[in-house]
């Protein structure tokens, strides 16, 4: 089949925008699915010959992420989030809903091309769901007469940039501000003390304020730039350590369901955040930073640029930034394409230099060996916010707030059953029944504090602190009240892993699969005690041997449940010991079929 | 003792500055479990099969650095039961029927589940529907007895020269895929003779035209021990690709 010259010109005229560069080949390739509303093998054939690269490099990136296809989509393509919390303000229903009214289900693209529908992880929206995204832009607050009007603008085929502005509208619904929101810096003020003070004025405050990284593993920020800045080894000063380039990567990719702070930071903070990369960039010496933004949060993508030029008007980027010699540095926006992974600081390394998201072999850590090999800070969106601020107001500022090992303040996202979800922000140290309190959540069965990679907590709990040494948290915090199943949210986490682990190593591939069975089945009801034993060695075992992250927190829905609600797993047990895993009566029809039998004998009860 | 010495389940090792506990251990003849590992290969980890204790902490012996005064567990019941897990979640993960396989005796798979005595799948098949590519004239690729150890992948980029398997997918639906414009392996650049061909531990690529030459009952691991094996064949090859 030969493919028609305008086709080909598009394709061309995506891969020289984006410079023939091998490290652009996720952003060419996302403009591929923009204008064809899939990777068409034509494209995926041009783009890996302008760019070198096989065929097959080329075909692993695109299955490797949600939002790239090889199949043909809809030119609508409609996801909805399969967060649990969306799911409980009835996500799946609305999406009956939708489905039978376009007449195409799930997962499919209907006959005429028009419209294909999805679910997705997570859209950073679980304060305004059920939410979802079409043609990658934010639906906030669904419900059936929304949907009524969506499925009559795609019938008549009106495109999205001319659907009403209402249905995109986001609000960063910040409830209670904090040490950070409530004082946000002045544009170029941070800058302005870093140039006036020196770098290593300013490092040593970034040093005296504690901060801890704000992603979930909380290392120190002051030494990981130290360790940076200083180069692979221990050169001691040498020259060598200068020869290698340096990178700021600030990670944007906020992947853990029910976590939607840094969706607030990028959209009214976002010039303190950049700032953050900038300071960031001087005292380590870098020249070139990174925005690696999850693919769910595009619509934050055109305002961003437009801060970034203006930042480059006022020479807060650029050469020799504030009239420094030297001090040179610019900020690229990367997106991502819908993979929890890349939100690891390695994998999300290798998707900057346009490759599967599987994370890498450490050590070397990136401060050692990241972006292109050489030495690169990742940081989370709220450490560079809070890096500017404390550049701009001091480290004793920061550091008289918050408790002895976690300094400062935390920004969360709260979600699910409560009167008043949204953005919180707390000093460390506050406990969860405080915090329940505030955002109105009453008749709290449990709390899941770090999403679902993060730790379930019930009542006996709600004293314990939010803090690293505590309760550590990313910032998500999803409250269920009594009314809701602890094992439909097991469920939903355990399905969460087994779609987004990247497959790489076999304790996470195999294991978040089998898990995953295994609670549909107990959820399902056909479960015995025996069930439990293995469950529960199984879960320990993914939790010890897998590569990265994610395999190693896969479990603990599983094992959070376990020990806090034993009782919710007693409770779906058959009174036998042993169940298997299929229906014996329905493997028996293809044999009742064969012998034309349909009477009582033909068949089993389980 | 002397410098650039670690120990492994006790015994005095010496190691080479860069190696990996695993180059380590093959120099000095000892076997730890591994099925992605190639001396002539850059080291992956992701099989998971190597994972020792070095000094108490989990690790792939395949691509940690080895380090003075490390002590490394290897050969004990906590490691040799998940190397067990390891095997049994393979074997469930994709189609392999042993009785019915060309492999069967030269499996390494197989060999590893006999050494640490699998006897049972433990976890429910998962029967994936994974495709069978006879194209090449000499060359069988059984997707269903993949194990994404990626040594094929490895082998034709950093021996061959060639640019011919590569992984697709994510998590469960990782594939492997060929790099030519029917993705049939007839129209890759692979020859019987190139290392990517004869690289797989498992039967996923099979050499045609050979089958059963040998025996079954009268193959490698029918007659020894996979640690015996691999001690023999793959310190000759590690000290000939790393001195
Ligand atoms: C599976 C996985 C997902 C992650 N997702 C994120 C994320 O979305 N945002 C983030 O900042 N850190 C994430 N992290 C943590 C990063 O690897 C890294 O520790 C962090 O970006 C460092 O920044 P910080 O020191 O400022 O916290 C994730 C880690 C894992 C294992
Ligand atoms: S590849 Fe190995 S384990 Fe798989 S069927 Fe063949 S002999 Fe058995
Ligand atoms: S075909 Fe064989 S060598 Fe290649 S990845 Fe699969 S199991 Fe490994
Ligand atoms: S597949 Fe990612 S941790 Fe194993
Ligand atoms: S041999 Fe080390 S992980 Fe496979």
């Amino acid at each position: 089949m030969t493919w028609s010259e305008s086709k080909q010109e598009k394709v061309l005229a995506i891969v020289s925008k984006h410079e023939i560069r091998q490290t652009r080949l996720l952003q060419i390739l996302r403009e591929v699915q923009d204008e064809f509303h899939c990777v068409p093998k034509n494209a995926l054939e041009i783009v890996a010959a302008e760019l070198g690269l096989a065929r097959t490099k080329v075909e692993g990136v695109v299955q490797f992420y949600s939002l790239l296809s090889l199949e043909q989509q809809g030119r609508f393509h409609i996801l909805f989030s399969d967060s649990i919390t969306d799911q409980f303000q009835g996500s799946r229903g609305l999406m009956d809903y939708l489905s039978a009214k376009l007449g195409v289900k799930p997962g499919q693209t209907r006959g005429d091309g028009k419209v294909s529908l999805g679910f997705t992880s997570c859209t950073g929206l679980c304060d305004q769901g059920p939410a979802g995204l079409v043609n990658g832009h934010w639906l906030s607050r669904l419900n059936e007469s929304r949907i009524d009007r969506i499925v009559d603008l795609v019938e008549r085929e009106v495109p999205v940039s001319s659907w009403p502005l209402e249905f995109f509208h986001v609000e960063d619904n910040i409830q209670s501000p904090g040490l950070l929101l409530q004082s946000p810096i002045d544009q170029g003020e941070a800058l302005k003390q870093l140039v006036r003070e020196g770098f290593e004025e300013i490092f040593m405050e970034i040093n005296r304020s504690g901060l801890r990284g704000r992603g979930g593993a909380g290392f120190e920020t002051a030494w990981k730039w130290r360790f940076c800045a200083e180069g692979p080894e221990d050169y001691s000063g040498s020259s060598l350590a200068d020869k290698n380039e340096r990178f700021v990567v600030c990670n944007a990719d906020e992947g853990e369901p029910g976590t939607f702070k840094d969706r607030i930071l990028l959209n009214s903070y976002a010039h303190q955040v950049f700032e953050g990369m900038t300071v960031c960039a001087g005292i380590v010496g870098a020249k070139q930073g990174f925005l690696y933004l999850r693919g769910e949060y595009l619509r934050l993508r055109p305002q961003l640029e437009a801060i970034l030029a203006n930042r480059r008007a006022k020479n807060f980027l650029g050469k020799s930034i504030l009239g420094r010699n030297g001090f040179d540095f610019d900020i690229e926006i990367h997106m991502g394409a819908g993979a929890y992974v890349c939100g690891e600081e390695s994998a999300l390394i290798e998707s900057l230099e346009g490759k599967r998201g599987v994370p890498r072999v450490r050590p070397p850590y990136p401060i050692d060996r990241g972006y292109l090999d050489q030495p690169t800070v990742v940081n989370n969106v709220e450490t560079f916010a809070a890096v500017a601020a404390i550049a701009a107001y001091g480290g004793a500022w920061f550091a008289t707030q918050g408790t002895d090992k976690s300094k400062g303040s935390k920004i969360i996202s709260i979600s699910g059953d409560c009167e008043r979800p949204g953005i919180y922000e707390y000093d460390f140290g506050i406990s969860i029944a405080e915090i329940l309190m505030d955002c109105g959540a009453e008749n709290t069965l449990a709390v899941q504090v770090g999403g679902p990679s993060g730790g379930i907590i019930s009542g006996k709990e709600y004293h314990r602190k939010l803090a690293f040494e505590d309760l550590g948290t990313g910032g998500s915090f999803m409250i269920f009240n009594k009314k809701r199943d602890v094992l439909e949210i097991v469920r939903n986490f355990t399905h969460f892993f087994a779609h987004e682990s990247c497959g790489f190593c076999t304790p996470c591939r195999v294991g978040t699969t089998l898990l995953k069975n295994e609670v549909d089945k107990i959820c399902d009801g056909h479960a015995t005690s025996l069930d439990l034993v293995g469950l529960s060695s199984l879960a320990k075992f993914i939790k010890t041997a897998s590569h990265c992250g994610l395999g190693q927190s896969a479990a603990n829905p599983v094992l959070g449940s376990l020990s806090h609600f034993p009782q919710a797993y007693k409770d779906r047990f058959k009174d036998v010991v042993f169940e298997p895993g299929f229906d014996l009566d329905e493997s028996l029809e293809t044999a009742r079929r064969m012998s034309a039998r349909d009477d009582p004998w033909a068949h089993l009860e389980q | 003792m002397s410098e650039n010495t670690l120990t492994i389940d006790g015994k005095p090792v010496h190691f080479e500055d860069g190696d990996t506990i695993m180059e380590a251990a093959i120099r000095a003849g000892i076997y730890i479990p591994h099925l992605c590992h190639d001396p002539e290969l850059k080291p992956q980890g992701n099989c998971k099969m190597c994972e020792v204790k070095v000094n108490g902490r989990n690790c792939s012996a395949c691509t940690f650095p080895a380090a003075e005064g490390q002590k490394v567990l290897n050969n004990i019941k906590e490691l040799n039961e998940n190397r067990r897990i390891i095997v049994q979640m393979l074997f469930v993960e994709g189609n392999h029927l042993c009785p019915g396989c060309e492999k069967s005796g030269n499996c390494k798979l197989q060999a590893i589940a006999y050494s640490v005595g699998m006897m049972e799948y433990r976890f429910p098949l998962i029967y994936p529907k994974r495709e069978m590519d006879t194209s090449h004239p000499d060359i069988l690729l059984d997707r269903n007895r993949c194990i994404f150890c990626e040594m094929c992948v490895r082998a034709g980029r950093e021996v061959d020269g060639k640019e011919v398997f590569a992984i697709s997918g994510r998590g469960i639906g990782n594939h492997l895929i060929v790099n030519s414009p029917s993705g049939l392996l007839k129209d890759s650049l692979l020859e019987v003779t190139d290392k990517a061909a004869n690289v797989c531990p498992v039967g996923a690529i099979i050499i045609k035209r050979h089958g059963f030459e040998v025996p079954i009952g009268q193959r490698i691991y029918d007659k020894k021990q996979i640690a015996e094996v691999s001690v023999a064949t793959e310190k000759v090859l590690e000290e000939k690709v790393h001195g």
